[in-house]
């Protein structure tokens, strides 16, 4: 099994948990002193530094938000001097203001070999070329993959994204044996790669594929348009970037980096540390940086996790894929619904007769809750005599796909092409019309 | 006489059937011949326009799922059982009747229907070969 730092990625149990704990111990002492709004969340707690001895403490120390970084924008939360800082990265977050994160050299070098770590392990070498299909810029995608390639001697193409004739026609000429990107750009590539009949050109072995959430269904998919083994890699920037997690060649689930970063799963309306399997929103601690460490950082994205010894040998811990955002849960009639349980039924729905553009609405009427998800039609799944019937028996196949896989009833509402409103990006998935009193 | 008929596919939402048919009363389209037909959930509405092409367009442009297809214009004797001979030329022939509508008004004393049959071009056929294909295309749009 190829590892790119066997004697870390395999460190007994034991062994791991006394470095994370020195690691944690110096990373409390250092955001105390240099960052404000740790400071006070400790002070607001009565908490001092050397109340924290090791990872047995981890579970006192208070959280961080998103919200953080827009209150203290652009440079508020960073723990080093300004001249030590060498990179930053931004992202747009779904709404509202920017965020803004930093990395110092060795940052940049310890966020390069968690990413290093993955391509080893798929089996890419230096004999390997890399073409990063992921946006350069402000977005961590494109450099984070970059670097980790670079660091294994691979060959890297730095594409970036869109203009996908051209990222075809690179792939082919330039021999390209690793593709990465965001997986829907990878569904869409393979669909073009089929619509040329280009495939048998292609030189691709594998794919990692990230940034946002994906089904297995298209992970099958991509596998087969791009004649790959496609593989998932997970990270956002507040905690580094792409890397934090990586699935190993045993794709059981993805290995958290915990060298560097501590992981936790706890009740998002209680806060409370969730007993290891269950499901819970994701909490991460950085142990191991420098310019903007982050402690007990609430991601918002639901999963679980595993400890179970993987055939690879590493001793890291296991984070499923995460299954939803905790901002995003909806309880329905007492049921927890998630909408991307419902992206993954309507992706399922034969053929191109629907668009992958939903909308759930939940009311409360006389003290129930009413659950309706509008879905569209596309245009070409109509005929041209348009037939009630049709309409009829697609809302009744959807109906009864969703509740079997949410264990509620749901009203589907079959509606025209396009008429679902699309805000400025993400599309307002969730109309949640109930008042709390 | 082949014409072109409008499917028009409508969530049963308040106002969505006035949307349509103010839109194209707005662009001086004329409806010779309208149908709804519905459930509590979903509507479509058939139509024969003066413009089918210009209408077609008035109405995607309101974001509404609109098709074309052919179907079968014919006038039939305003007497008891002139529809019963029509019905059965297309049953003797192994045509089925999917649907039909009327249109607004008469010519010359003959009603004025409108046919979908499984076969439209063969229906046209078979009503020439008898005579029956009488109707010219000022007979259905001046209405
Ligand atoms: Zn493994």
């Amino acid at each position: 099994m190829p590892f790119l730092n066997e004697k870390i990625e395999c460190m007994p149990k034991e062994q791991l948990k006394k470095l994370q704990s020195e690691r944690l111990v110096k990373t409390v002492e250092n955001c105390y002193k240099n960052v404000e709004c740790f400071r006070k969340r400790m002070d607001e707690k009565n908490l001092k530094p050397e109340d924290i001895k090791g990872i047995e403490d981890l579970h006192k120390l208070p959280f961080s938000y998103k919200k953080d970084l827009r209150d203290y924008y652009p440079y508020g939360l960073f723990a080093v001097n300004m001249k030590d800082v060498v990179r930053v990265h931004a992202s747009s977050g779904t709404t509202g203001k920017r965020i803004v994160v930093g990395y110092t050299e060795k940052d940049l070098d310890m966020w390069a070999d968690c990413v290093a770590r993955m391509f080893a392990e798929i089996g890419v070498t230096d004999k390997d070329i890399v073409q990063v299909s992921f946006g350069y810029g402000l977005f961590t995608g494109g450099f984070g993959l970059h670097a980790g390639a670079e660091k294994i001697g691979a060959t890297v193409i730095p594409m970036s994204s869109g203009n996908t004739s051209l990222q075809i026609q690179t792939m082919i000429d330039f021999k390209a044996t690793v593709i990465c990107c965001t997986p829907s750009y990878a569904m869409y590539l393979g669909e073009e790669v089929e619509r040329l009949g280009v495939k048998d050109q292609l030189s691709l072995k594998y794919g990692i594929f990230g940034a946002e959430p994906w089904t297995e269904d298209m992970r099958k998919a991509i596998e087969n348009s791009l004649n790959i083994k496609a593989y998932d890699i997970y990270g956002l920037s507040e905690v580094m970037g792409p890397g934090v997690a990586c699935e190993c060649k045993y794709q059981n689930g993805m290995h958290v980096w915990e060298d560097n970063f501590l992981v936790e799963i706890i009740d998002p309306e209680t806060g409370e540390v969730l007993p290891e399997g269950e499901k819970g929103e994701l909490v991460f601690t950085s142990v191991n940086k420098e310019a903007f460490p982050v402690i007990r950082y609430r991601t918002r994205d639901i999963c679980s996790l595993k400890t179970e010894k993987c055939k690879c040998g590493r001793t890291h811990i296991i984070m499923n894929k995460p299954t939803g955002r905790s901002d995003d849960m909806l309880i329905i009639r007492g049921v927890n619904v998630f909408p991307s349980q419902i992206e993954e039924v309507l992706l399922k729905v034969s053929g191109n007769s629907i668009t992958p553009n939903y909308q759930i609405v939940v009311d409360r009427v006389n003290n129930t809750d009413t659950f309706e998800v509008n879905v569209e039609m596309s245009e070409s799944f109509l005929e041209d005599d348009i037939d009630i019937k049709t309409i009829e028996k697609m809302e009744k196949s959807i109906t009864e796909k969703l509740r079997s896989t949410l264990g509620i009833g749901a009203k589907v509402h079959l509606v025209n092409p396009k008429s679902i409103e699309r805000s400025t990006g993400k599309a307002k998935r969730v109309i949640d019309k109930r008042k709390l009193v | 006489m082949i014409i072109t008929q409008l499917s028009v596919f409508l969530e049963n939402k308040p106002g969505r059937l006035f949307d349509v048919t103010d839109a194209l009363a707005e662009s001086g389209i004329d409806i010779s011949a309208l149908s709804l037909s519905e459930t509590a959930e979903y509507g479509v509405l058939r139509l024969i326009l003066s413009n089918p092409e210009k209408a077609k367009q008035i109405i995607s442009d309101l974001g509404v799922v609109v098709k074309t297809t052919k179907t079968l214009a014919v006038a039939i004797d305003d007497i008891p059982g002139g529809m019963a001979n029509f019905l059965k030329i297309f049953n003797d022939n192994g045509l089925d009747v999917r649907y039909m509508y009327a249109c607004v008004g008469r010519v010359s004393g003959k009603a004025l229907m409108v046919v979908k049959l499984s076969d439209t071009e063969k229906g046209e056929a078979i009503l020439k070969e008898k005579g029956l294909d009488n109707l010219k295309p000022t007979d259905i749009y001046r209405i």
